[in-house]
């Protein structure tokens, strides 16, 4: 179960912006989904390692060089708003 | 001369043999994807221009006599969630439909080095949500079986490209079995590799400790030979395995599944099966039989649970994932925000669809205060189990025999408005990408209505090549070739 206020609340952790339509919609669907997922609380897990990937964790090393892959030019190309050769953003706070 | 019904096997030897150039080649597939296209939808771009300009290349080395390798020639389409350089990336979303892709993924810059050429990108659903491919932004993808029908997901577009002669292979991604479950729906080839054997790199990530990349193909041998150019380690992607990649190409024959002991998992025949796919894979473990495979019936008691690990995993590290998406680097920005939040807000919410605000929504939450233990973690530690059954059981076999879906494709709509019944349609191919395993979905059968039925055989880290030979040695016997052939053409009328 999850309570419409929940939704509303995950949406603004997730920086989503929900019409009221979509908080009744997903209120309901998820509710749904999350019932079906409580079947794992009948699966004993008492003590058992959680699993993060498929593959053994170690940690991977490289030597620490510096490399120019990119030009600034080329990356900035994607950006909704370019200026002066920097990402340009509404402002932040007051 | 007809070209595109042709393996890529038999367009490489067409080719190197100089009896076709690349340019022709590519002529015959762009004439084919002009005719079908409109009817299957599978496509999201063509890259003529890089696909002519690799033929040029391809057919000067030829003409000065230089010897080229087994894939060198062949067409190939790649699924719109990998980057080729220069060209649009679209995830299948709003949020990235200008999108271009500044740099080239390690799996597609090892297919043009060895002399593949690339056609278009293909559509699926948006940042491989999804299991029939509806959930693209741009278009619904059709079944070239029946067009009523949806071509299964997310990888749809690549399946319906190979199933309907635009293409002899394509590439495609498997997060909870999105190569797998198209390949059953559409009558194709489709492979899951281990974890860690195809370079991540250039593949924009849904959820990072699933996705691999994968191969499609209308036979073993051509699924084998574009794994076998995509495989391998690379420094780039950091849970890329640094192993050697064994010959797959040359080892396959029908007589290698002798002796090998396959288990028919019993959680995967029961309920929820459709009762003609089960007869179809009761068909299949007789064929193996006769091809002197033991088959033994096994139990992974944990398996059942794979659904729910599945989509908490899954849509946590997408919710993660997606958090890029803001409106500021790349992609869509929302017009008219004066400030830097509500712009962040109404970019999501205009640049992404239903079914991926919803799993941002369920990992979000799954990862938040309060419930992370009681689902995130909880998925993490029934993962383990998961693969634990797995584990235990391949020291008693070599290989699992499974259906790879439950049912044969269905119709368009059917299931857009429940997503938990969309869900299901991967019960099956799930629980070997929670473990990693390489997995592998063949053609077996048909249904009443003639649609396409899958056989799935799993087998245990980094042994692509008993996946593969027992693929190859059932294609052998399984006498489907000509019928499949057949349907495939009907893309062609």
């Amino acid at each position: 179960m999850i309570t419409k206020e929940q939704v509303e609340h995950v949406a603004k952790l997730a920086r989503l912006e929900l019409t009221n339509e979509e908080k009744e919609l997903y209120t309901k669907q998820l509710s749904k989904i999350l019932d079906y997922i409580d079947q794992l609380n009948e699966v004993n897990t008492k003590g058992v390692e959680p699993m993060t990937q498929p593959i053994p964790t170690v940690n991977v090393m490289r030597e620490d060089i510096v490399k120019k892959q990119f030009e600034r030019s080329e990356m900035l190309k994607n950006a909704p708003h370019e200026e002066y050769g920097f990402f340009r953003v509404p402002k932040i706070g007051e | 001369m007809t070209i595109i019904n042709k393996s890529a096997k038999e367009i490489n030897k067409l080719f190197i043999n100089k009896e076709i150039s690349a340019k022709e080649i590519i002529d015959s597939f762009y004439k084919q994807i002009e005719l079908i296209e409109p009817k299957i939808q599978a496509l999201t771009s063509l890259t003529k221009e890089l696909a002519y300009r690799q033929a040029e290349e391809l057919d000067k080395r030829i003409s000065k006599g230089e010897k080229l390798g087994p894939i060198a020639g062949v067409p190939i389409v790649i699924k719109d969630v990998i980057c080729v350089k220069g060209f649009s990336a679209t995830c299948g979303s709003k949020i990235l439909e200008n999108f271009i892709a500044p740099y080239e993924a390690t799996a597609t810059g090892k297919l043009w080095d060895a002399g593949a050429i690339c056609l278009a990108k293909s559509n699926m659903d948006e940042f491989a949500m999804g299991s029939s491919t509806e959930n693209s932004a741009f278009k619904k993808t059709k079944n070239p079986w029946n067009l009523n029908t949806v071509p299964g997901g997310s990888s749809g577009g690549s399946a319906a490209s190979v199933a309907s002669m635009e293409t002899p292979i394509s590439l495609g991604t498997d997060t909870g079995g999105s190569v797998r479950q198209p390949a059953s729906f559409c009558g194709v080839v489709g492979l899951k590799p281990t974890y860690g054997r195809v370079s991540r790199f250039g593949l924009i990530a849904f959820a990072s400790s699933l996705d691999q990349i994968g191969p499609f193909a209308r036979n073993v041998y051509d699924a084998a030979l574009t794994l076998q150019v995509i495989s391998g380690y690379d420094p780039k992607d950091t849970t890329s395995l640094n192993v050697e990649v064994p010959d797959y190409i040359s080892r396959l024959n029908v007589n290698t599944v002798k002796g090998k002991k396959i288990g028919l998992i019993k959680e995967l025949m029961g309920e929820g099966i459709d009762a003609e796919v089960k007869k179809a894979i009761e068909v299949s473990v007789r064929l193996f039989k006769d091809l002197g495979a033991e088959v033994v019936e096994v139990s992974l008691p944990n398996i059942k649970y794979s659904l729910p690990v599945y989509y908490i995993i899954a849509t946590a590290e997408a919710s993660s994932n997606l958090a890029r998406y803001d409106g500021v680097k790349y992609g869509l920005r929302a017009d008219g925000a004066k400030e830097v939040l509500p712009m962040y807000t109404k970019t999501r919410q205009s640049g992404f669809g239903p079914e991926v605000k919803r799993r941002i929504m369920l990992g979000t939450y799954a990862l938040s205060s309060g419930y992370y233990d009681a689902y995130y973690k909880k998925a993490q530690q029934v993962r383990k189990l998961v693969t634990q059954d797995f584990l235990n059981t391949f020291e008693k076999v070599d290989l699992l025999l499974t259906p790879t879906c439950p049912t044969t494709a269905f119709e368009l709509g059917a299931k857009v408005d429940d997503p938990l019944s969309m869900y299901l349609s991967d019960i099956a191919t799930i629980p070997a990408s929670l473990a990693g395993l390489p997995s592998v979905s063949v053609p077996c059968g048909f249904d009443s209505k003639n649609m396409p039925i899958g056989l799935q055989l799993t087998a245990p880290s980094l042994s692509e090549e008993l996946l593969l030979d027992a693929a190859y040695a059932f294609e052998s016997v399984c006498n489907l070739s000509e019928k499949l052939k057949d349907k495939h053409a009907v893309g062609v009328v």
